[in-house]
């Protein structure tokens, strides 16, 4: 797969910015602010329909104006295809495939990427919220029917939660608690499945990854940190086993929870637990392997959605690379290693604000970003 | 901010569903402007609801009387109990017409955080029902979200004592749609749904 254009319109600080990309390494060099990552966020934006950075859409469209647009054509498979989402203030959002209106949902996942930036730190040193997002979205890469069972099992739990409220201090009187157990047991089990799935996929890639970027020789290994003991009932292979765990635990803590008024089972509590060497990487890594750490995981999943089998295996389906503004935070072992594990794939696009920080081994074009405005340099 | 009369009648129209302070103030324009005989209409209509109409007294659909126009019907059967949160829903499966059976309205689902649990339901009306009448199989036709659910499943543990036959609507493709155009989770949702046809 390859993004060979990408066109913004009124979108962010962009009044109206075309680029043609070049196959293989793009690099866009800017000053802090210039709206480099502007770019990547566009690019982003056009694949899941998402932004990394907030929550809402308008944000998107530059200040003053109603609606914005992202346009890329994605080289794929011998075809070419035009995407193109716009973003309407107040309104809802409306998308073209080949200039034929769509609906939005229909060019989602056209095209893919990987992205790497500096937030990503906090998968490594932040809290369990973006380890278990960061998770969810593999699953759900792996297999997009969990999306519906992530958006219940969250509404569960706030059901449930309610309800324990209501409750506190309320004797024994249950108040059909059972039901919203049994939905709790039901879904989590699915997300407990999928996540422990895709944990044990990702470990020898992550391993992999690790190895390849840090240089001291120490490991860096992953598991799922679950708050129920349920890998025993995983392996047991048992269709209900890690239902019945789930439903044990709610049994176990439910005088607990009822005094707290809060839902204290269930994976929205678990954690994936990153270890380098003998011990965890949150708390105890330093800075250099926290990076490394961070890296492996993305350069990780990477490697395992490209993997044959994967579901972007096969040289049309592996998704653009973009690292955003890593280099700078890297020294340079760890730069040259990245360059090289970069160089193996078919696009990447990479952004900095010093020409210096980007490995010369990299290669390929380089765009300045300066004004609103992106020229080529050279 | 109006004066008096008008900006109460905006503030009585700003509770009612659905309309927020703008649709308020639209309205309470448009009905200064509309011709008194409309006007008088309107209220009147109003009125009327409020004192004709009722939920009936067996089943908690809407009726002109003590009972609901299904609940009369001598034509229908016994055997067969539809369990509906609202009476929206019955009116949207009579326009099947392919069930011949009753109903019972629950007003509503099991929704904590709205504040709604079992006991706020016409759950005990229910049981009652069964108990009395000829029923044969209760369809639990709650909506196909959480809530709907979680409401099923309970009533399906309640009423598996009683030796009824009980039965969930199946959910789905839409029909007359194409398989490309479902989502992953209603397709998914049909996958884990599907039946042996030989």
């Amino acid at each position: 797969m390859r993004l060979s254009r990408i066109q913004l319109t009124d979108f962010r600080s962009y009044s109206d910015l075309r680029i043609d990309l070049p196959p293989g390494m793009t690099t866009l060099l800017g000053a802090n602010g210039a709206g480099k990552t502007n770019i990547v966020e566009a690019i982003r934006y056009l694949g899941t329909l998402s932004s990394h950075r907030v929550s809402t859409d308008a944000s998107l469209v530059r200040a003053g104006e109603s609606r914005g647009s992202v346009m890329g054509i994605v080289e794929k498979a011998g075809r070419s295809l035009a995407i193109e989402i716009t973003i309407v203030i107040g309104g809802s959002n409306s998308a073209r495939l080949n200039r034929a209106p769509v609906r939005p949902r229909e060019i989602a996942g056209i095209l893919r990427t990987v992205v790497f930036s500096p937030e990503d730190i906090d998968l490594v040193k932040g809290e369990p919220g973006g380890r278990r997002r960061f998770l969810d979205d593999l699953c759900v890469t792996l297999s997009p029917v969990l999306a519906g069972d992530l958006a219940d099992y969250e509404r569960v739990v706030r059901q449930r939660g309610a309800l324990l409220k209501a409750l506190r201090g309320k004797g024994s009187e249950t108040s059909a608690l059972e039901i919203w157990d049994e939905k709790l047991a039901t879904l989590g089990a699915r997300i407990l499945r999928a996540r422990i799935e895709a944990i044990r996929a990702l470990v020898p890639y992550v391993s992999a990854a690790y190895a390849d970027i840090d240089h001291t020789g120490t490991a860096c290994s992953l598991r799922y940190g679950s708050s129920v003991e349920v890998e025993a009932a995983f392996d047991s292979g048992q269709a209900r086993g890690i239902e019945e765990a789930l439903l044990e635990a709610l049994a176990r803590e439910g005088p607990r929870e009822r005094e707290r008024g809060v839902c204290l089972v269930g994976p929205h509590r678990d954690d994936v637990v990153l270890s380098i060497g003998d011990l965890p990487a949150r708390g105890y890594a330093s800075h250099g392997e926290s990076w490394s750490a961070a890296l492996a995981l993305r350069l990780g999943t990477y490697s395992l959605l490209t993997a044959t089998g994967g579901p972007d295996s096969g040289k049309d389906g592996e998704p653009v690379l973009i690292l955003d503004d890593v280099f700078a935070e890297l020294d340079g072992h760890r730069r040259a290693a990245l360059a090289e594990r970069a160089s193996t794939a078919q696009q990447v696009v990479v952004t900095a604000a010093v020409k210096a920080d980007v490995p010369a081994a990299l290669g390929g074009s380089v765009f300045m970003v300066d004004g609103g405005k992106v020229t080529i340099d050279g | 901010m109006y004066d008096g009369a008008v900006q109460d009648l905006i503030d009585e129209l700003g509770h009612l569903p659905g309309i927020g302070p703008k649709s308020a103030q639209r309205i309470a324009f448009h009905l200064l402007s509309t011709d008194p005989s409309d006007v008088r209409r309107l209220v009147e209509t109003i009125q009327t609801v409020k004192e004709k109409v009722r939920f009936c007294e067996v089943c908690g659909n809407v009726a002109e009387g003590e009972r609901c126009r299904v609940c009369l019907d001598p034509r229908r059967s016994d055997e067969v109990l539809c369990v509906v949160e609202e009476a929206k829903d019955v009116v949207a499966i009579e326009r099947t017409r392919e069930f011949r059976g009753r109903y019972h309205v629950l007003g509503g689902a099991i929704d904590p955080m709205a504040g709604i649990g079992p006991d706020d339901l016409r759950i005990k009306d229910l049981i009652a029902r069964l108990g009395n009448e000829a029923v044969r199989e209760v369809i639990l036709a709650t909506d196909p979200n959480i809530e709907g659910e979680a409401t099923a499943t309970y009533l399906a543990r309640i009423l598996a004592p009683l030796g009824l036959r009980v039965t969930r609507l199946a959910s789905g493709l839409p029909v007359g749609g194409d398989l490309e155009y479902a989502d992953e989770v209603t397709l998914g949702r049909a996958f884990e749904g599907r039946r042996v046809v030989t």
